[in-house]
């Protein structure tokens, strides 16, 4: 699971150009980490590249957190 | 050569406009992937004419509006060239007919083909050129999407959806560095054109400033333009190739 987070925390500390600390479970992709709709696509392509995965569309509309990204990783590996 | 080491990929490319366009992006130096629906034999040909260019080119079978497939053409394109820098939505199909006689089928074949064919295929490439943070996409939109036209209720719609398509994908797609913008042709020498009656073409012909049809080579000139750098502040624009037919 930390594994799974700190991956993931790379991946959007690099792509969104936001600062680590900022980069929690519980921070929200658009309200807390700034990023725009098309941000949030890039972000889950990038995160289907790293862990070597296909996150279908309706389950990506529904991860908004950063958490939400991470326990789906975690409950599909 | 302004696409030289270029990859694109050109859908309904065996013959007509289509085929045009992928010759002469291959005669400024792209790699150009040929698709086609039925007509394997010409696709063949036109593979060939461009690897006589010494560039490298293959045909690949696909519908443009099935998501399946054109998945598959596009994964085929990145795999044999690398990436891909250029798509020309340009497959297209006519079943015309008076809008009172207009059966259902002919409506949603073309709205298919000439409409979600663009989406499908708009989409499947985003993928690849968000990667690259680059890419140029060209709709073959038509003047009549522009003007409507008696007896292409279906044809007219499609291609007004495709200008509509082109404005929103630029939108939304500007800020990755990729472009999308969609050329008019209007009445253009082609088989498609072949099949109108002396007196649909006079009437046409009348309507024309220039007073004369384009030809494929005509088009094919804008959408070498438009894949190229030197088209670098323009995106969400439909340049109409009409002879000045309508302005």
């Amino acid at each position: 699971m930390d594994e799974i987070f700190d991956r993931v925390k790379a991946l959007i500390v690099d792509h969104l150009d936001v600062e680590q600390e900022k980069v929690t479970m519980e921070a929200s992709f658009k309200d807390d980490l700034e990023a725009d709709s098309l941000d949030v696509v890039e972000l889950i392509m990038e995160l289907e590249d790293e862990f070597d995965m296909e996150i279908a569309d309706e389950e990506a509309e529904k991860l908004s957190t950063v958490g939400d990204a991470v326990d789906y990783i975690n409950s599909v590996q | 050569m302004i696409l030289q080491g270029k990859n694109a990929l050109v859908t309904g490319a065996s013959r007509g406009i289509g085929r045009a366009i992928a010759i002469e992006l291959a005669r400024q130096g792209a790699n150009v992937a040929v698709n086609y629906a039925g007509s394997e034999a010409r696709a063949e040909a036109v593979v060939q004419e461009i690897e006589q260019m010494g560039l490298k080119s293959f045909k690949v079978q696909a519908d443009v509006a099935n998501e399946s497939d054109v998945k598959e053409m596009v994964k085929a394109v990145t795999s044999k060239f690398g990436s891909l820098d250029i798509l020309v939505n340009n497959a297209g199909v006519t079943k015309d007919n008076l809008l009172m006689r207009m059966k259902e089928a002919e409506f949603d074949q073309v709205i298919n083909t000439n409409l979600k064919g663009v989406f499908v295929c708009t989409k499947a490439v985003t993928r690849q050129m968000m990667k690259q943070k680059s890419g140029k996409i060209i709709n073959v939109a038509s003047v009549v999407g522009v003007t409507g036209n008696p007896g292409q209720a279906n044809y007219a719609a499609a291609k007004a959806g495709v200008i509509g398509l082109t404005k929103t994908t630029a939108k939304e797609l500007a800020s990755r560095n990729i472009y999308v913008n969609a050329v008019a042709p209007g009445f253009i020498s082609t088989d498609m054109t072949d099949q109108l009656t002396e007196e649909q073409r006079a009437g046409m012909l009348a309507m024309i400033p220039l007073a004369k049809l384009g030809t494929p080579q005509e088009v094919a000139n804008v959408v070498r333009f438009l894949a190229s750098d030197d088209a670098s502040y323009i995106t969400g624009q439909t340049i109409h190739i009409d002879g000045g037919m309508v302005m």
